[in-house]
Parts: structure tokens; sequence; C-alpha cells
């Protein structure tokens, strides 16, 4: 298993080898962005800003305003809350060529605290006019992900998980069209909608109720904004209901969108999986995914309650 | 004369004032030498280079004196003057704040705070790419509260920039009363230093000081230059000179005549 933000560091380099532009921005954050191989081999593509979260978006706007295709890599929790004014005025507003990576995102410090998780980071970065959020589930999808982001010029915010993650897709064979939900697995009773490290276990969840007789959709929202909002409608139109599940508080995110969505679209039953509007239990990322219900089992009860 | 378009321009300033019903005007004509000095003389930026990779870079940190660049940009020829005619109204372009879709503006501004971590960028992507071009950014004196003007500051200083020319307004009056009232800020000076930064404290609405103090930056190799330009707020209209109150106030149909009267008797 592979962490997300490792393969950031791979494509990252891979094409800073050609580019001279592709720039990247820490603040005291290359060892857990997994950015210090990128920092060693590209040392003046590398700028280190220090414990200065602020500042980091800043001067990667304007390293972009002058041409550089600068990626602010930093924990997510800091990047987006702390420097949400610049993220608002000088990558969106000002419209530059700025990737915000927020690395080891929702819960994944665990038992070090709501300082450290991000889980209102969705809502913070997709209300900003022209800012994009991405929360890829695996690390191939991570790649491709990436791969595309470095061919545009526009803002955007990505977030990925500190732990290694399981592989949602195939190697070689990765269904990826940038700003298209991805479909996991065809259904026809129900969808699952989910982001990020959530996409796992709804696959599981797909599978644990095939085997009871239920058909579920599973589809990947690693593009929450823009949202794919046609794959939403059909699967409202298609099935019986939909659930959202993300590693996010439970307002302003995943479910948000597609509720909305839903509502205006094709009423039909949303039900919207997601960490608790408090500090979460103390506990590892995988506890604390337990303790909410965000895991195949949890998500398939969820599914099983719909349906009856 | 440097002079004589400083005044032009603190007249085409009181008049869109005046006209537009709003503005910063007492901030606008503090920071007009320094904006006149940057965009007449020293500045390698013209409405024919304004995307050349090689321009010199400019970022209005104090974003509400953008009615000063307004009227500087349009005297060069960056848009059509007629143009500031919508200034502030209804689906105009021209905002209250610095916007990067009007011609000649680099990044938007408006919150304080913001320009120098731009001008880091800015003039560390000119080292790294090997450009020879310069930044400047002007900030305010009370804008020096932000603490984000000092992890800049940090930052400048460490990677030498020494293609980077701060400027701070110090007019020593912000909304609510002096600077020394609101947050203490005596000695900038000091406190620039120990960041690492060469200090220039000149008259800042002295044109022969802010372009020599310029000239002196430009030769000062592996740090950043600051210039403290001690300044007057409303400079120039003696009823406004150094009264808070004309941060924002607009003058009447009265005090506008009495404002023009005193910039045509300077000329």
């Amino acid at each position: 298993m592979t962490a997300n933000k490792q393969v950031i560091c791979d494509v990252l380099m891979e094409r800073a080898k050609t580019d001279p532009d592709v720039t990247v921005l820490c603040s005291d954050s290359r060892g857990s962005g997994s950015m210090s191989p990128f920092a060693d081999a590209f040392p003046e593509q590398f700028v280190e800003i220090g414990i200065a979260e602020q500042n980091l978006v800043s001067v990667a706007a304007g390293m972009a305003s002058c041409g550089k295709k600068a990626y602010a890599v930093s924990p997510a929790s800091f990047l987006t809350t702390r420097s949400l004014e610049q993220a608002k005025v000088d990558a969106a507003y000002s419209n530059t060529n700025v990737k915000l990576i927020g690395i080891s995102g929702g819960v994944s410090y665990g038992a070090l605290g709501m300082t450290h998780h991000s889980a209102s980071d969705i809502a913070a970065m997709a209300s900003i006019p022209n800012m994009r959020v991405y929360l890829p589930s695996d690390r191939l999808q991570t790649g491709c992900l990436i791969r595309a982001l470095l061919d545009d010029a526009l803002p955007a915010y990505v977030r990925v998980g500190r732990n290694a993650v399981e592989d949602v897709y195939e190697e070689g064979n990765v269904p990826f069209v940038m700003d298209h939900a991805t479909v996991v697995s065809e259904g026809t009773d129900l969808t699952v909608i989910a982001c990020g490290e959530m996409v796992k276990p709804a696959a599981e969840a797909a599978a644990l109720l095939r085997k009871e007789g239920v058909s579920v959709r599973v589809l990947d929202m690693y593009c929450v904004k823009p949202i794919d909002r046609e794959a939403v409608v059909k699967a409202a139109q298609e099935t019986r209901g939909i659930i959202t599940v993300e590693e996010h508080v439970p307002w302003g995110g995943l479910g948000s969108a597609v509720a909305q969505i839903v509502c205006a679209a094709c009423p039909k039953p949303v039900r919207c999986l997601s960490l608790p509007d408090s500090p979460v239990v103390t506990g590892n990322s995988r506890q604390v995914f337990d303790h909410y219900g965000l895991n195949a089992e949890g998500i398939a009860q969820a599914a099983r309650e719909m349906l009856k | 004369m440097l002079e004589e378009k400083a005044r032009q321009i603190r007249r085409d300033i009181v008049t869109l004032v005046h006209r537009a019903g709003c503005g910063h005007i007492g901030g606008d004509l503090s920071v007009t030498d320094i904006l006149v000095d940057l965009y007449y003389k020293q500045m390698n930026i013209s409405p024919e280079n304004r995307k050349d990779p090689d321009r010199d870079r400019f970022v209005l940190s104090k974003g509400h004196s953008v009615e000063a660049l307004y009227c500087i940009l349009a005297d060069r020829g960056f848009f059509p003057k007629e143009e500031l005619l919508t200034y502030s109204q209804y689906g105009s372009h021209f905002i209250g704040h610095p916007n990067n879709k009007i011609p000649g503006i680099e990044m938007n501004s408006g919150s304080l705070g913001h320009g120098l971590s731009l001008c880091v960028g800015m003039a560390l992507a000119g080292k790294r790419s090997k450009k020879s071009y310069r930044c400047y950014t002007v900030m305010g004196d009370g804008e020096l509260a932000e603490g984000s003007v000092w992890e800049a500051a940090m930052a400048a200083s460490h990677y030498g920039l020494d293609n980077l020319t701060a400027f701070v307004d110090r007019n020593g009056l912000q909304i609510s009363g002096t600077t020394e009232y609101v947050m203490k800020q005596s000695s900038q000076e000091r406190r620039w230093e120990a960041f690492g930064w060469n200090v220039l404290s000149i008259d800042g609405n002295d044109l022969p000081s802010i372009d020599a103090a310029v000239e002196l930056a430009k030769r000062t190799k592996g740090k950043p230059t600051v210039i403290i330009a001690h300044t007057t707020k409303g400079k120039g209209v003696s009823f406004m000179e150094n009264i808070a109150g004309w941060h924002h106030r607009v003058p009447t149909d009265e005090e506008y005549a009495r404002a023009m009267a005193e910039l045509e008797a300077q000329v």
C-alpha cells in the first residue's frame, strides 16, 4: 500500500525533470508531506517557507503570477483554515496557478486531536469562488489527478490522507476523466457517493450488500467541486436513494452538495454519513472511522435501513 | 517634471473621489509621490510590456489607495481615462481595491498584509528563473500590525531578495487615530533592521529623496530594502493634511473647489 501524498511527490518529480517551473513550497512540512525526495533532487525548484502557512500560500501565488506552477504542500488543517484568506484572495480571487496540497487531511493525525484534524476543509475551500476541491481515493487516481492539474493553470485544493491506503483501482486500468465521477461499481437499488478514503469502504459495502442481493452503485466523487452534477442526477433518477460518505463534518461537504442537487433535480432520500459536529473520539483514524460507522459495515447498515 | 506630474495626479485623485463619492483620499495623497517616482521614472512597466516576463512587478499592498494607482495607470495609458468615470458604479471593473482584471494591475489586494508575501514570491521566482526584473510593494504603516507582514519579512531576508524593495507609507495615521495610539510601532526602522533588511528612512513626499532611496536599494546586494517613507496623510490639501478623518472622507463640493484651488496654486 502507498500513501497518496507519496504519489504526489513522485508525479511532481517526474514532471520537474522536464519542466523547471514546477515548484514545491513547504512550511517545515517536507518530511510529513513526503516531499524530501523532491527537495533533495530539485533544490532550485523547492522553497522552504518555515512554519508560516499564510506566507506559504501568498508566496506561492506570487511565484505563480510569474509563471511558476506552485504546489504549496502543508498539513490540510493549517493550509486551509489558517490560510483561508490567502487561499481566497491570492490563489482564487487573483486566479493564480496555485495548487494547495493538504496532506494528512481529515482525521489522519488521529490522537493528535482537533487542532490537527481538517474536517472542515471541504466546506471552507469549496465556499470560495474559483477554488476547486479534490479528494482522490487511492494512489492511482491521485497520480491521474496531479497529472491533470499540472496541465491547467487554475487554482485548486487537493486533500490527501497521511496513511497508506488500499487500491481502489487496478494498475494500468484507471478510469479517470477529469471532473467526472468514477463509477466504481454499477448498481440499480441504491447509490453510495463517496470521496477520498471513504471510497474503499463504500466499495466494500457494495460487495457485502451484493451477497445479500442488493445492487449498489458506487460513485467516486473525487471532484467535490466542481461536482459531477450529471452523475448525481442520474443516480437519483436510476436508484431508490443516495448515501454519501465523507471524512468531514456534516455541513458544507459532499453530502450537502449532493443533497442540494438531488432536492432540486429529482427528490429522493439522501442520507449523509460523516464525522460528527464535534471533536472526534480519541483514536487512530481507523478507530475514528469505526466509531462513527464510516466503514463497510456502517455504510452497508445505512443502506439496509434506507431500503426498509 | 515629476513634481508637476505628482500635482496633476493629486488633482485627478481629488476629482475621482469627489465625483464617485467614495475612496480613501488621505492615503491616496500620502502615497502619490512614491507611485509617481515608481511609475514615471523607476519601474520598467508600460502598457506595451505589461505581459512581458521581464517587466518589473508592483503590488499595492495598501490596496485602499487604489484611486491613486488608477489615476496613474490611466495617465500612463494602461486604459482610457474615460473608463475611470465608471469607478465604483454598478457593473464597473473599477472597484475600491486593486483587481487584476484592470490592465497594469498584477494582483488583487485590499485585505492587508498580503502584498509583501506576494512580492517575496515574485522576487523569488525572478531569482530562480535568472530574471533581472525588480519587485516593488507599498504597505501602509497601520498594515504593519498584520502578522503575515513579518512572516514575509523573515522570508525575504532569509532568501536575500535584493530584487525586492518595499515601501512603508509612514503617514502615522490610521482609521481610528494615530498609529501610536492604535498600536505602537516605534521604531519601525529598528524592527526591519532586526529582520535583516537594508533600511532607508526618508521624507516620502520628497521626490528626489524617494528616487535616491530607490537607486540605493537597487545597488544593495544580498538583502531586501525597506524604505520607511515618512509622509503626510492628505498631502497637498492643507485642510486634509494629518487629519485621520480624511482616511476615507469625501470632500463636499465646497471642499473640492478649495482643494483643487490649492493644488492649482502649487503649480
